[in-house]
This record gives C-alpha cells, structure tokens and sequence, in this order.
C-alpha cells in the first residue's frame, strides 16, 4: 500500500497499472478481498483505490465526520494527482461518497460506475431499503451480503493485525454512516447533475440492498444502464471479480466521449 | 459513615420466562401486560418510598427495550418520590447522556427535582452499556466525546445565572442557553458516573465525579478505586472515601438460610442483565479497535460489564448460573444474617481500601415485595447502625 497526503491526513491507497485513470471507492467492509477485482482493472487502467479517512490504517481528522467532507477530499485528490477523464467507481458506501462527489463536480471525471450503492432513500418512512447490519447476527451479514457465504473472510482464523483493521473500518462507516441511516435525504434531487455515462451494476442476489433499489438509481439518473450480475450478492466485485472488472472495461470503452 | 443506597431495576420479570437468546432490544412489547405492569411499578415505588423511614437513600437507573428493566425513563420515579419522600437523598445513576437528544432537558430535569426535593437529588450521567445504542439510535463511534460535551453543557446550563449564553460545539448547538429553575443546591448537585475500568475511573477522579462500580467485585475493585485516588491526588481533588461507590447485591434474613434465599432471587438480575444477541453487544465504535477485534474474531464476544463477572482470584464466574456462595466469595454479594452481612461488607470495605456508599441492590429478578421490606427493614435495623464505623 502506498500513501497519499491529502488534506490534514495521510491516507493508504493501493495503486497499480497504467493507462486511463480509475478511482475506485470501497464499502464498508472485505476491502483485503478486493484485490482480484483491483489486479483486473490494473490490467487496462491506472487504479488508484484510497482507504478511507477512519478505514484500515489511514487516520481520520477529529472534524472530519460527514460524507460531504470525504466527497470533497476526494475531488482535491483528483485535482492534486492531476486526473482527468476519471473513470469513478464506487461501491456500497463508496457508491454514496461517488454520487455525492459527482454533484457537487464531473469536471474531472469520463463516466461514473455504481456497485451495489447505498446513499439515496426511496421508500417511505417506515420502509427499510438497506438493511441494518449493526444489528444483524455476524451470520446473517454474511447470508445477506454474499451469495455464496463461503467467499466471506473467516475473521476466526485472521490474525490480530488485520481484524483490528477490520474493526476499524466498521466503526468509521457506523461514524460516517449513522443517521441518517447510509443515505442523505436530499441526495436523489441532485442526481440531474450526474450528467456523464453511468453504469448501475448490481448483485442479484444482494439482501443489504435489494437489486430494485439499483433498478430505481438507474432511472433517475439521466442516462445510466443497469447491469445485473448473477450469483453475487451486495460484494459482486468480490464473488465475480473478472465479470465485474469486464463489465466496467466494456462500459468504459463503449462510452469514451 | 456510609450512607446505603436502595437500588431496583423495576424489571418486568414475568416475561422473562418467554424470552430465550435476548432479553432486550428485539423483544415484542405483546409481552408486556399494562396491568401487571402497574403494579410492579407502584410496588417498587413503595419499597423506595419506605426507604424514607428506614434511613436508605433511592437510586434508579435506566435501561430501554427490555424486560430486565422497565425504568425507561430515571427522572420519572425521581419526581414521584421527590414528593413522597421528605428526608433521603434521590440518585440517578443515571442519565445517559450520550444517549439523550437535548442536554438542556437533562439540565430542567434535574433542576426541577432538585428544588422540589429541596436539594435533595444527586445527578448520575452513564455512558450506557452498549445494548442501549440501538435503542437510542446514538451513533457508538463518537458515544464519549457527545458524553463529555453533554456534561460540560449541562453544568454551565445549571452554573449560569445571569441571562442566555451561546454554546456552538461539536455535536450540540443552542444559541440561548438559559434554563429555569436553577438548582437547589450550589453550584450544582453531585456529579457521580458508573465507571467500569481505571481509565475511567481515572477520568472521573481528574473532574471531580464521584464514581459507582458495579460487578467489579473482590477482584477488580481495588484497581479501579486505586487508580481514581491517585488521579485525584495527582490533579488536586479529593479522593476520600465519599467519592466512591460500591454496587452489591444484598440478601438480609433472620437465619441465614433465609438471607441466601433472598439474594439467590435477587441475583436473578444478574443471570438474566447480559442476555443480549451478540451484534448488540458489540456495536461498531463502542470500544477501541483493538478489544472489537477481539469480538469480531469470536463472532459472538460480548464487551458488556455485566458478564463480566470474577471469582476472589480473577477467574470467569458464568453470569446466568451464578451462584450465591460464588457469588458471596466473588464480593457481589453480601447475604445472610444480619451478623453474615455486616462481617462480609467490613471485610470488602478492607480489601478495597474503604468506600463512602454501599449501592445496594435489595430489590432483583423474582424476590417477592414482603421479602423485600424485610430485607430492607432488616438491613436498616441491624446493619445500618453498625455503618458509621465506616465511611
């Protein structure tokens, strides 16, 4: 992992490849797991994929505690690494941090792809759209979040170092993501400005967030295809790496203005 | 002397033979029955009530969704027995702050039964144990900074007497401070916090808070009531025994076999305290990295105090089965005859360096209401007297 001085902090970001310039925003948890998905992308892009301010080893500023603030970090990021054309990839909590940083500005990005995103409420007030996984048994998280639950990660077996990481990474969401509960109210007004080549991809079998949840996001925003991906649950891009990574370079290449 | 403080959770044990893996959080109010309710209610507001004649003052607590506990709300029973009794003093232990919306309402609250009790009430603020999070929707990952700022408002809300004030901090925002009534007492009624470990008790120790520990026993006590007399020392507060608090559970009978009964009923709160699913006891953000790491690798680990409970040598005492010779050796419980009681609380009193209060936890689980006058009145006549050789 290599480092990058953003802001008033330091944050750990992988970094591989060549070419066009991929930021990629990871979720709330599994970020060790993504790294098949991450070597694919490496194949046709420059990938850069920063753990959060809070997450894994990168410390988080006191006053940094809203997903505006992260959204603008990242945009300075762009800026201070020179990037244009991005191709933006968020997954999960980091398809909210995406969608947040693409309204407030796409000067600096190609076209924006959305894994199995939270951020936007839909339903009424007394609908639950994402599931609450601070009070799911460690079981039913995984039941919920993979289709096949045995690709999730034994913590049981892991050593102390990387489960401290872990622990870490689920406290900066719960810090971030609180209440309300993963999502900004006002989100889903703003989408009209994410006037780019969106691609929604979805795991089928995702119950953190059920695929008509990315079916609605495809629709309100004002030109996005949805892209279904079969035996993956709210992680495809850890169950089908390769059909996930293919499906972006496909995208990418098809919609290159 | 050592003044003895009656503690009850007002639980709503009759359901608790419906319950299995969880005794809060998730657990349908169905069953809950009004009626019975009502009475549980006054029945315990009857024995707190009676503690006015006996000389034991009333601490209440809170907890939320759970049939372990149906004091939802501690400044309720306060206000009652404000008026109903004249002389004890009234503790709250406590409010939960870091839990609570509006930091001014707890300033009214206590306030208000401050001078309808006339000076009478002392003012706990907990932290909460972690099953209280998703009751109260409180994100755990900032739970003791939003504690520390609370408390901070709260006492210049009570402190300030001459008009609003601003207050633009991290997590609470008001841009006229100014509550009435005042407090009674001055500047401020007692501060005290339950305090599970030296560090925090150390933080407390460096403010001035009288601290409470409970289920620390023979054990861990004496660390933690070490470490708040140094802090104190070091940073110029009284560290005399008047700030220190001790919970036990406390069986009192005519022959001992009668005490034991008591408190096996009573330790019926700690078999069942703990009882919580997992993912509710372990919320992201409640404690360090480290120990979470700890719970997430045992997919099951609880961090809650209540379970954590240690024989006189540190060994793990199991919560749900304990016993009351186990628990009487452990130092959480002091049973038996008046003669057992007094001998077994002198002898904690000595190992842990002194305290000024007995927490006494005299009402718990299925122990009936003419046990429990018993119990209180028994303690009261031939326990309490002996206590101002302590303290």
């Amino acid at each position: 992992m290599e480092r990058i001085d953003i802001g008033e902090t330091s944050i750990e970001a992988l970094i591989a490849g060549e070419g066009r310039p991929l930021l990629f925003l990871h979720g709330v948890d599994y970020f060790a797991q993504h790294k098949p998905f991450l070597d694919r992308l490496a194949r046709q892009f420059r990938v850069i994929a920063p753990r959060h301010p809070g997450f894994g080893a990168s410390p988080r500023p006191a006053w940094m505690r809203g997903v505006g603030d992260l959204a603008y970090l990242y945009l300075d990021l762009m800026e201070r690494l020179a990037l244009d054309d991005v191709l933006l990839v968020g997954a999960s909590f980091g398809g909210w941090l995406a969608l947040e940083m693409g309204i407030r500005s796409t000067a600096r990005l190609g076209q924006l792809v959305l894994i199995d995103s939270l951020g936007l409420k839909f339903g009424g007030r007394d609908e639950v759209e994402i599931a609450d996984i601070v009070a799911l048994s460690a079981d039913e998280a995984v039941q919920r979040a993979f289709a096949d639950p045995a690709k999730a990660p034994d913590y049981s077996v892991a050593d102390d170092a990387s489960v401290e990481e872990v622990a870490r990474d689920r406290e900066a969401a719960v810090l971030y993501g609180w209440r309300p509960y993963m999502h900004n109210p006002s989100l889903r007004h703003w989408l009209h400005r994410l006037r780019l080549p969106n691609l929604v991809v979805w795991g089928e079998r995702d119950r953190i967030v059920a695929p008509s949840y990315g079916a609605h996001l495809t629709q309100m925003l004002p030109s996005a295809r949805f892209f279904p991906i079969a035996d993956a649950g709210h992680y495809p891009q850890i169950e089908q790496p390769e059909k996930v990574a293919d499906a972006i370079g496909t995208f990418a290449r098809e919609t290159t203005r | 002397m050592m003044h003895t403080w009656h503690f009850s959770e007002m639980a709503y044990h009759p359901a608790w033979e419906h319950l299995n893996d969880s005794y809060r959080v998730i657990i349908p109010s169905r069953l809950y029955d009004p009626k019975v309710g009502a009475d549980l209610y006054h029945r315990y507001l009857d024995e707190w009530a009676l503690c006015d004649e006996l000389g034991i003052n009333i601490m209440t607590n809170e907890h939320h969704a759970t049939a372990t506990c149906a004091d939802s709300v501690c400044t309720i029973p306060m206000a009652i027995l404000a008026r109903e009794t004249k002389k004890v003093r009234l503790l709250a232990l406590g409010m939960p702050i870091a839990n609570r919306e509006n930091p001014i309402r707890v300033a009214e609250e206590y306030s208000m039964l401050d001078v309808i009790s006339r000076g009478r009430i002392e003012m706990g603020f907990v932290k909460g144990v972690p099953f209280e999070i998703s009751p109260a929707n409180s994100n755990p990952a900032d739970l003791m900074e939003r504690f520390w700022e609370a408390h901070d408002l709260i006492l210049k809300a009570m402190t300030s007497h001459d008009g609003p004030f601003s207050w633009e901090g991290t997590h609470f925002h008001y841009r006229s401070v100014n509550i009435w009534p005042r407090p009674y007492q001055q500047p401020h009624p007692p501060v005290w916090m339950p305090v599970g470990s030296q560090g925090s008790a150390s933080e407390a120790a460096a403010r001035g808070i009288t601290i409470g520990v409970l289920n620390t026993g023979w054990a861990r006590t004496p660390g933690i009531f070490d470490a708040y007399r140094k802090t104190a020392a070091d940073t110029g507060h009284a560290g005399t025994h008047d700030k220190l608090a001790y919970m036990a559970l406390i069986g009192v009978g005519r022959t001992r076999e009668e005490g034991w009964r008591r408190a096996d009923q009573i330790l019926d709160y700690s078999r069942t305290s703990g009882i919580v699913a997992p993912q509710f006891a372990n919320p992201p953000g409640y404690v360090a990295p480290a120990m979470a790491a700890q719970a997430i690798k045992g997919s099951g680990g609880t961090t809650a105090r209540a379970t954590r409970l240690q024989t006189r040598d540190g060994k793990p005492i199991n919560p749900r089965t304990v016993g009351v010779e186990d628990a009487i050796g452990a130092g959480l419980v002091f049973a038996g005859t008046p003669d057992d009681v007094w001998d077994q609380l002198k002898s904690f009193y000595d190992h842990v360096g002194g305290f000024g209060h007995l927490l006494m936890m005299g009402q718990g689980g299925h122990i009936s209401h003419e046990d429990t006058v018993d119990n209180l009145t028994l303690f009261s006549k031939e326990v309490l007297p002996r206590m101002v050789e302590l303290g």
